[in-house]
């Protein structure tokens, strides 16, 4: 056996009811490398981490470590062993200080007392390595999310830690952290660490990986050293099939002139500042910015989820007085919010209500619900969309992230606004659906409708937008036409960097 | 049907249908006088009012809140209406026409209180309904001067013994009001929103819909149920009294969660809380034939809405894995 491998997975497979998560997986990783591993949603890339941390043990197969037979018996075991996952939804103990959380299984005592002075200062080293200036008596629940996730590193790091797996560790951040966080990724990376990064971002495989692997329904289609890969490559290896480019712009529809919803001098909760942008008719304007920048809470307040302080938002040239969202509805305007299972969803309830959640009307008469009809639209709907669910009568919960993601764009399309405010839309959404999450914006452009994007993915927007407004701390600190796309110029705006 | 249908059927209300009848047929074999015609009609009685008022209280659980009022706005509907019967002034029949509507109405009124209350400023309803509870029972103490009505016309009296093939009348009235409630719930577009709410109420706002509407309307249609089951223990007793209701609201929740009706709200059915109401009835009047005294029969039912809550939470589990 190759000596150079920390891990070597050979031939492993792992069922559960119904699905096959891994089937006959091999693959090493290396001693002191950053193995970016990608896939799309369900492409096993969650089982094997979970194989690797004890939470799962395979059906078949064996996984080694160092050479030996590994088989943790339990997460515990795992963490004994050496390896640590940060998994995307933390597991911090909110009203904790930074000190409790990052050495609560091995607290220092003084008899039977914790030794306070030697945790803050163990924690302090720790905070430290990880660039991360905060007292270490603070409540976690004070952190930002960046800084949480830095807490959650450090406490893998702080105990004998040899392979961090990281779980999509820059879904929640914004560029200036994903650069630190890199910075401490390579720094420990020097000092022997073995890292395994798990992203739906594929430009940050090139930026920190060493090598890609990549999972496709449970099965392993490759791994290839990241120098000599394209990113077109990996997302044919990622979807089975030629792809021409990860994002669809077309020449037509051409957005008109005409400005469709115009918001003018809109103030909202906790900013000073005020916010005027128009959005033309055709068009799909993206808002970038950095986390905090007010993007969601502009939305929101043009949407009426939120209240606002002032200003006035016009539809085709008239004022609207939107109170709530039921009014912006009434006026035409959706919002697909951040996040989709606490406020898009109803996740305990079948595919088809949560279809026309928000056009019972038309599925309805006098006040009785005609289900038959509900269900042929859901059916229409699923058909078009191409959401992967064995019914309609599939309850949400049941779905994968991206189909969620389109039941919630066939809610608002049932219910056809003329303007569609999508917040995050790709959020988590593995590359397939996202293109086809593209392509229906294009359909709907077509229809006359205008569409509002905020997303963190900058080369996103640039790929998928006529223009981009960017925010800067509560206000639009600047305007970029499609032919000046360029990454650093929107970033210039964002950092207010003249 | 497939087995997981079946099974996930088993796990719901055709499990609480099937303990009912494992209850019946233990009790009918060791209690021959339990499966007598006549006492079957009397736990049909027995449960009438408990199940009218747990239609209304499903409707607030199901959204994820509670109505402790019960018990005392049922006493201030009996008095009203009872004031209302008995005024010489009106010809009989509008008499009884209008203590029905009083009755209704007061029920309605007090639960618009609960309801625009805890909604105007955001307050749980375990607490204004709590309040409730003490100004619906001071009310009634004041308005009656802590007397008992009892000279009821006989007309009216005569109603609460009709029955049909031993079907008493009220217990009609209660099943046809669990049909009704059953179907708003499950074929209008009011019922999927007190579902959808329950579930997930910002979900609910974001999809541009008045959910304090529903929310309040809950309350107003729960102080309705209340006011007619005034009406029904008025037929079946011939009194009204400021005292009357004591503990109902906590058989009626009994009756909504032994039913398998979720308490965080969006999961249930009046089918379940009409079985978990019968379930009550038929241990305590089996339970009594046995030969159980009071205090032990009380401790029974808890052990048995316990039960229910933890067999909840399993059931939640395994509908899960099934689907």
């Amino acid at each position: 056996m190759d000596t150079d491998n920390i891990i070597s997975v050979q031939g492993v497979s792992k069922n559960f009811p119904g699905v096959r998560a891994l089937s006959d997986v091999s693959l090493d990783i290396k001693k002191g490398e950053v193995h970016v591993l990608v896939g799309e949603n369900g492409a096993g890339k969650s089982t094997l981490i979970k194989i690797l941390c004890g939470i799962y043990s395979p059906d078949s197969g064996t996984v080694y470590l160092d050479g030996a037979p590994y088989n943790p018996e339990n997460p515990r075991a795992a963490m004994e062993a050496g390896i640590r996952v940060v998994y995307q939804e933390f597991n911090l103990l909110s009203y904790l200080s930074v000190a409790e959380n990052i050495f609560f299984d091995k607290l220092p005592l003084k008899g039977i007392i914790v030794d306070k002075k030697k945790l803050y200062a163990d924690t302090a080293d720790v905070l430290k390595r990880v660039g991360l200036d905060v007292d270490p008596s603070v409540p976690v629940e004070l952190l930002g999310v960046a800084q949480m996730q830095l807490v959650e590193i450090a406490k893998a790091i702080s105990s004998r830690c040899r392979v961090l797996i990281l779980d999509e560790p820059t879904a929640t951040l914004s560029p200036s952290e994903i650069s630190r966080l890199f910075d401490i990724i390579r720094v420990e990376k020097q000092q022997g660490l073995t890292v395994i990064y798990i992203s739906h971002h594929l430009n940050e495989i090139y930026e920190i990986g060493d090598r890609v692997t990549v999972l496709r329904n449970g099965e392993f289609v490759g791994t290839r050293n990241t120098g000599e890969i394209e990113i077109r490559q990996i997302v044919s290896m990622m979807v089975g099939r030629q792809m021409d480019s990860e994002y669809p712009f077309m020449d037509e529809p051409r957005p008109l002139d005409a400005p469709l919803l115009e918001v003018r001098g809109l103030r909202i909760a906790a900013s000073k500042h005020e916010i005027s942008f128009v959005l033309k008719k055709g068009e799909i304007l993206g808002i970038a910015g950095l986390v905090g920048s007010k993007r969601t809470e502009t939305a929101r307040a043009i949407f009426g989820a939120d209240s606002k302080l002032g200003g006035q938002v016009l539809l085709n040239g008239a004022e609207l007085d939107i109170k709530s969202p039921k009014d912006a509805v009434g006026h035409g305007i959706c919002l697909l919010t951040e996040d989709r299972k606490s406020q898009g969803l109803i996740l305990d309830m079948q595919v088809d209500s949560n279809v026309s959640l928000a056009a019972l009307d038309k599925v309805s008469h006098r006040g009785l619900i005609n289900h038959g009809e509900e269900r042929r639209h859901a059916i229409h709907f699923t058909d078009e969309l191409g959401i992967k669910t064995p019914s309609v009568a599939q309850f949400a919960r049941n779905l994968s992230g991206g189909n969620q993601q389109k039941v919630v764009l066939a809610k608002w399309i049932f219910r056809d606004t003329k303007i569609l405010i999508f917040d995050e839309p790709t959020r988590g959404i593995d590359v397939g659906a996202k293109y086809e999450i593209y392509l229906l914006l294009w359909r709907l452009l077509a229809e006359g409708k205008g569409i509002l994007i905020i997303s963190s993915d900058l080369n996103e927007l640039m790929g998928i937008c006529h223009r981009i407004i960017v925010f800067s701390e509560g206000q639009v600190a600047g305007e970029v036409l499609r032919p000046d796309f360029q990454q650093e110029h929107i970033l210039r705006y964002a950092y207010r960097v003249s | 049907m497939d087995t997981k249908k079946i099974a996930y059927l088993l796990l719901n209300e055709a499990g609480i249908g099937i303990v009912l009848f494992a209850l019946c047929l233990l009790f009918s074999l060791f209690v021959p006088a339990f499966a007598s015609m006549n006492n079957i009609s009397n736990i049909f009685t027995q449960i009438s009012i408990n199940t009218v008022i747990a239609v209304g209280m499903t409707f607030v659980i199901l959204l994820g809140g509670i109505d402790l009022s019960v018990g005392s706005v049922l006493a201030l509907c009996t008095i009203l209406a009872g004031l209302t019967i008995t005024k010489e002034s009106l010809p009989l029949s509008a008499a009884i026409v209008l203590s029905v509507i009083v009755s209704m109405a007061a029920g309605m009124a007090c639960g618009l209180f609960n309801g625009w209350v805890s909604e105007r400023w955001k307050i749980h309803p375990f607490v204004v309904t709590l309040g409730m509870l003490n100004i619906a029972r001071g009310a009634v103490l004041q308005v009656s001067n802590s007397r008992t009505i009892y000279s009821f016309p006989k007309e009216f009296n005569a109603v609460g013994t009709v029955s049909y093939f031993g079907i008493p009348l009220i217990f009609v009235v209660a099943v046809l009001l669990v049909l009704f409630g059953h179907f708003i719930l499950k074929k209008t577009v009011f019922g999927r929103m007190i579902y959808a709410i329950g579930n997930n109420e910002e979900a609910v706002r974001l999809s541009g819909h008045n959910v304090k509407f529903y929310k309040v309307a809950a309350f107003v249609i729960c102080g309705a149920t209340v006011g007619l089951a005034a009406i029904l223990y008025m037929l079946r007793l011939n009194i009204a009294s400021p005292i009357l209701g004591n503990g109902f609201e906590l058989s009626a929740i009994a009756a909504v969660v032994i039913g398998g009706t979720s308490m965080s709200g969006g999961k249930g059915s009046l089918i379940g809380t009409l079985l978990g109401a019968a379930i009550i009835g038929v241990l305590n009047n089996g339970l009594l034939l046995v030969g159980m005294g009071d205090f032990a029969r009380q401790m029974v039912t808890g052990i048995i809405i316990v039960a229910a809550v933890v067999l909840d939470t399993y059931r939640a589990k395994v509908s899960r894995m099934l689907i």
